[in-house]
């Protein structure tokens, strides 16, 4: 085959999991999408928009509004040799298909002692201030994350997104995507047009920085970069890290940074209280102790459930200005 | 199914096949009865659901599959890996927590399942399973590889919603799965009448799916019935729902012994020596000349000794190494 030169083109987040949605479903046809309004409606965000057009109503499946009932079908079509991918409109409606996550999906390998394999893909989305209120806003992927079989992938740039998407659907496991749903539009990046993965379980350096490392996931990633730059101004060099997957996690390279720089905070938009930035501060502080010069701090959301008014919830989610002061605090600066 | 129809239907079955699905009924039972002696001597570790009494369901359903048919099964599954074509040394192995079991220790009497055999898994989740078998029925009408998909479940079942999305997407989109429906009378220790309002044929006839009630002590008319919707499904026709009624001889569990607050004894009584699936089953081939008491006992002692030899097979076999604990979370 002829070598054909790699365009790299600026991709929003949300075109670029597209891409990567229609570049795996041309390369393996036992690729499959389905979930409410995913075929002509594109889903509700419009991330899937054109993809019907191309792989046909076979292939893009509206479904009935029957979460678990679908994500139920997935599992076993994933079993049955298939590789679906089940779209589940908002993070919050983890809840309804808890049973065919955890009790299912997560555990046939391991209770079959190996014998079956549930290839599937479960994405769905998180991120509060889009004035969505409590049931549509919420950050839940620390609850995946706590359960051994399962996979968790963050995705934070249209770069990563495309690369982690791939590499989820090729996986042999249940992986549970949560894609950032203000970053859709907002977050906009270069994109090769190949083919290429990226491994899960592969921290990536936002930012090399020497005074402070900050380590955040998905949205927060964003905001840790605004952050560091106001710490620049001020003489404080921060280093972002990004995990990009809760699990498989990387921790040598959140614990090499934490050494290197000897201050930490971990920065992220699920709930704080028993939540991700729980299990990375823990992690940091197990391998990275006698280099640390304070305490690793948490900054999660807000334990309240999101409310709806503009003024209410923008208080519910870090801010670079925030993470700037915890940041300039734990300096000393 | 009326009497004259189920009658004409078994007296076209091969005395192969009758005889196949005495000794199938037989293997469960023994199977079983085993289990329960293991319980009893604290040979065996967790729990058991007996499926003594409900035998004819899953031999009745599965010899009208094909190897590579899927099955989803329940807690109370034993009877259905076995109908299914497993193992017997596997499974005591499995139900022991030996690395030689089908789960390598890992799964247990409720978690037995083989590909090999199409056996999707049973299921400890109460209609946890019926997703698993639509979507295994999805998967078949994507490849086109006429396979179908049966989902067992007990009527306790009937009260998850589940079940409920299932079926709609099973009629939605005409998958073949058939929806087995195990009535034994008890959602553990309550009676269905407690739990269930309306009727069970209304519940899929909602969805416009096929659906057939049958007498699951009789054997050659699950068969009958079960044989005509499996095709049917195959045929690219739809799923199907059908229920079975049945009754479980033991308790809910193995250690539900005192359990005369829930059901009387002269029920019990009624089912075991008046509707016994293989009682009735053998009585029916002495009398239309398939086989004679001679050979049915025949039969019976060869599967005592096959039994007894997967038993000690299980019980010999090693435990699995602690440091297999890890191994198989991913794959």
């Amino acid at each position: 085959m002829a070598q054909t030169a790699t365009a790299v083109r600026e991709l929003s987040f949300g075109d670029a999991i597209k891409e990567a949605i229609a570049e795996e479903m041309r390369r393996d046809p036992k690729v499959v999408l389905m979930g409410e309004d995913v075929a002509e409606a594109g889903t509700t965000f419009k991330v899937l928009t054109g993809l019907v057009d191309e792989f046909g109503k076979d292939r893009i499946i509206d479904t009935p509004i029957s979460e678990a009932g679908f994500t139920g079908l997935g599992v076993g079509a994933a079993m049955a040799g298939m590789r679906p991918i089940v779209d589940i409109m908002f993070g919050d409606f983890m809840t309804i298909i808890m049973d065919q996550v955890v009790n299912q999906a997560a555990k046939i390998h391991y209770m079959s002692g190996g014998r079956w394999k549930v290839p599937m893909v479960i994405r769905t989305t998180m991120g509060a201030t889009r004035r969505s209120a409590a049931q549509h806003s919420q950050s839940l992927h620390a609850w995946p994350s706590h359960i051994p079989g399962l996979k968790v992938v963050v995705p934070s740039t249209p770069y990563d997104a495309k690369g982690l998407f791939k590499a989820a659907v090729r996986d042999d496991n249940p992986v549970v995507i949560f894609e950032h749903k203000i970053s859709y539009r907002k977050v906009k990046g270069p994109v090769p047009d190949d083919d290429y993965i990226i491994p899960l379980g592969v921290a990536d350096v936002k930012r090399e920085g020497t005074d402070i490392t900050l380590v955040a996931l998905s949205s927060m990633v964003q905001v840790a970069l605004g952050a560091a730059q106001m710490l620049e101004e001020v003489g404080i060099s921060a280093e972002v890290v990004d995990p990009r997957t809760t699990w498989p996690l990387d921790e040598k390279t959140l614990i090499e940074s934490a050494k290197k720089t000897s201050r930490c905070i971990v920065i992220d938009e699920g709930y704080g209280r028993y939540g991700v930035t729980g299990e990375l501060a823990s992690v940091i502080q197990e391998g990275a102790f006698y280099y640390l010069d304070a305490p690793v701090r948490r900054m999660g959301a807000m334990h309240v459930p999101i409310p709806f008014s503009p003024s209410l919830e923008d208080s519910t989610v870090a801010t670079e200005s925030q993470v700037f002061e915890v940041a300039r605090e734990l300096c000393n600066k | 199914m009326s009497d004259a129809k189920a009658k004409g239907a078994a007296m076209t079955m091969s005395p192969d096949l009758l005889l196949r699905f005495y000794r199938q009924m037989v293997s469960i039972r023994l199977f079983e009865e085993r289990v329960n002696d293991l319980y009893t001597r604290a040979l065996m570790p967790g729990l058991a659901h007996l499926y003594i009494g409900e035998e004819a369901i899953a031999v009745g359903v599965c010899e009208a599959l094909r190897p590579d048919d899927y099955v989803t099964s329940t807690h109370r599954g034993h009877g259905h890996c076995l109908a299914k074509g497993a193992s017997p040394n596997l499974m005591f192995a499995e139900l022991l927590g030996k690395e030689a079991g089908y789960c390598k220790g890992k799964g247990g009497s409720m978690h037995i399942a083989d590909p090999a055999t199409g056996n999707m898994g049973a299921n400890a989740i109460v209609g946890g399973s019926a997703g698993i078998a639509t979507g295994a029925a999805y998967a078949s009408k994507y490849l086109k590889n006429g396979r179908v998909a049966i989902c067992f479940f007990g009527e306790g079942a009937l009260g998850q919603g589940l079940l409920y999305e299932e079926m709609n997407l099973a009629e939605l989109w005409k998958l073949p799965v058939i929806f087995v429906c195990e009535n034994n009378g008890y959602n553990e220790y309550t009676h269905f009448s407690e739990s269930t309002a309306g009727t069970v044929p209304g519940r899929p006839a909602a969805f416009g799916i096929a659906t057939e009630t049958g007498d699951g002590q009789n054997v050659r008319e699950v068969h009958t019935i079960a044989s005509k919707y499996i095709e049917r499904a195959r045929r690219g026709e739809g799923p199907a729902f059908l229920e079975f009624k049945t009754y479980r001889y033991h308790g809910h569990h193995v250690g539900d012994i005192a359990r005369a607050y829930y059901r009387p004894k002269s029920e019990e009584q009624e089912w075991v020596t008046q509707k016994d699936p293989i009682t009735l089953h053998g009585e029916w081939m002495m009398q239309n000349g398939v086989a004679d008491r001679a050979t049915l006992d025949a039969i019976q002692a060869e599967l005592i000794e096959e039994m007894d030899a997967a038993m000690k097979f299980g019980i010999d076999a090693p435990y699995p190494d602690p440091i297999r604990v890890t191994e198989d979370i991913y794959a």
